[in-house]
């Protein structure tokens, strides 16, 4: 397998938290002050990069066959956690992702909250903020690159993937100094999970001992397959969903709120 | 420091099992059985886990949209 679906799929998801990532940056920056929001920014980076300096060289020295199954049941329940928020999303069962209102919402607390000095950090509230921020997406990232990279025997391509998506979403950030609202984060996301749960299942039936029919070009049938049947189950929400709203209501005003999950923590 | 270990633990429970513990499950079962019918009955079941997470898939949707999780 070449390493463009590996770059392009530790791309997309990386694009995704790094958009994330960037809302909370910004607001901790624009309301608070840069220079502690840039110091807990760093210290995240360095916690990250720890993390994969020490993850990536260790989960590449187990048996191939084991690593397939464990990190291939990981990247399935992962992305299959991914595609079914994605769907919900696009069935109208759960709010579309805004930036814009995420800002806000980021913007009103770091405004409420008081000024401390803390640790030699001249705002300890902006530094946390931006710090858990970062963490708490590039985890996920680091996740991905560290699974898909030792997997595919080809962090390096895994770390390149993550590193332009972070480039590119940073410079659009300093350009237009605002959160990426317009950019399609549900669909972006929906193609990140069919892209974990279709290598996850692959990769975790090979651990299991499964011989793909014809090996490595299954997954060009696989994608498309996972990709199908995901999109049916969504429009088949969205038609169910849009039946059951009230006259005269908006569909996505009507349905059970089953959204008290876990999008704040994890950011899928 | 039981607290921390608690939230440590809930914080990476929510970070892989998400927010339906049974997708998880029902994967985990279904790895299982693929290993048991490729190693003790010799059949290369390869399409048993992408049927498993279309399962899953569904019955998790069903759940969320019936209001049961």
């Amino acid at each position: 397998m070449t390493a463009l679906p590996l770059v392009l799929t530790v791309f997309v998801a990386c694009a995704v938290e790094a958009i994330e990532a960037l809302t909370i940056v910004l607001a901790a920056g624009l309301t608070r002050e840069w220079r502690s929001t840039f110091q807990g920014l760093a210290a995240a980076l360095v916690v990250l990069a720890a993390i994969v300096a020490v993850l990536g060289p260790t989960i590449t020295l187990l048996p191939l066959t084991a690593l397939r199954l464990v990190v291939g049941a990981l990247l399935a329940i992962f992305g299959l956690q991914w595609l079914r928020k994605a769907i919900l999303r696009a069935a109208g069962y759960k709010a579309l992702h805004d930036e814009a209102s995420a800002y806000l919402r980021e913007v009103a607390a770091a405004k409420a909250a008081p000024e401390v000095r803390k640790r030699g950090v001249n705002d300890w509230y902006a530094f946390t903020l931006s710090f858990k921020g970062v963490l708490l997406e590039g985890l996920e990232v680091v996740f991905i690159v560290i699974t898909f990279g030792a997997n595919q025997h080809n962090i390096g391509a895994a770390v390149i993937g993550a590193a332009a998506a972070v480039i590119v979403v940073t410079v659009t950030g300093i350009v237009v100094r605002a959160p990426l609202s317009r950019v399609p984060e549900n669909a972006l996301k929906f193609a990140v999970g069919i892209m974990l749960t279709s290598f996850g299942t692959f990769w975790g039936a090979e651990g299991a001992g499964v011989q793909w029919p014809g090996n490595d070009a299954a997954l060009l049938v696989l994608v498309p397959v996972v990709a199908a049947v995901s999109l049916g189950y969504a429009a088949r929400l969205r038609r169910a969903h849009r039946l059951s709203a009230a006259p005269g209501q908006p569909a996505g005003a009507t349905g059970p709120a089953t959204m008290t999950e876990s999008e704040e923590v994890t950011g899928r | 420091m039981i607290r921390a270990l608690k939230s440590f633990g809930a914080f990476w429970y929510d970070f892989v099992i998400g927010d339906d513990w049974q997708v998880a499950a029902i994967m985990v079962v279904a790895l299982a059985v693929t290993a048991l019918l490729v190693h003790a009955a010799g059949v290369n079941a390869w399409w048993l886990l992408p049927l498993a997470a279309f399962a899953a898939l569904a019955w998790s949707l069903h759940r969320a949209t019936s209001g049961k999780s």
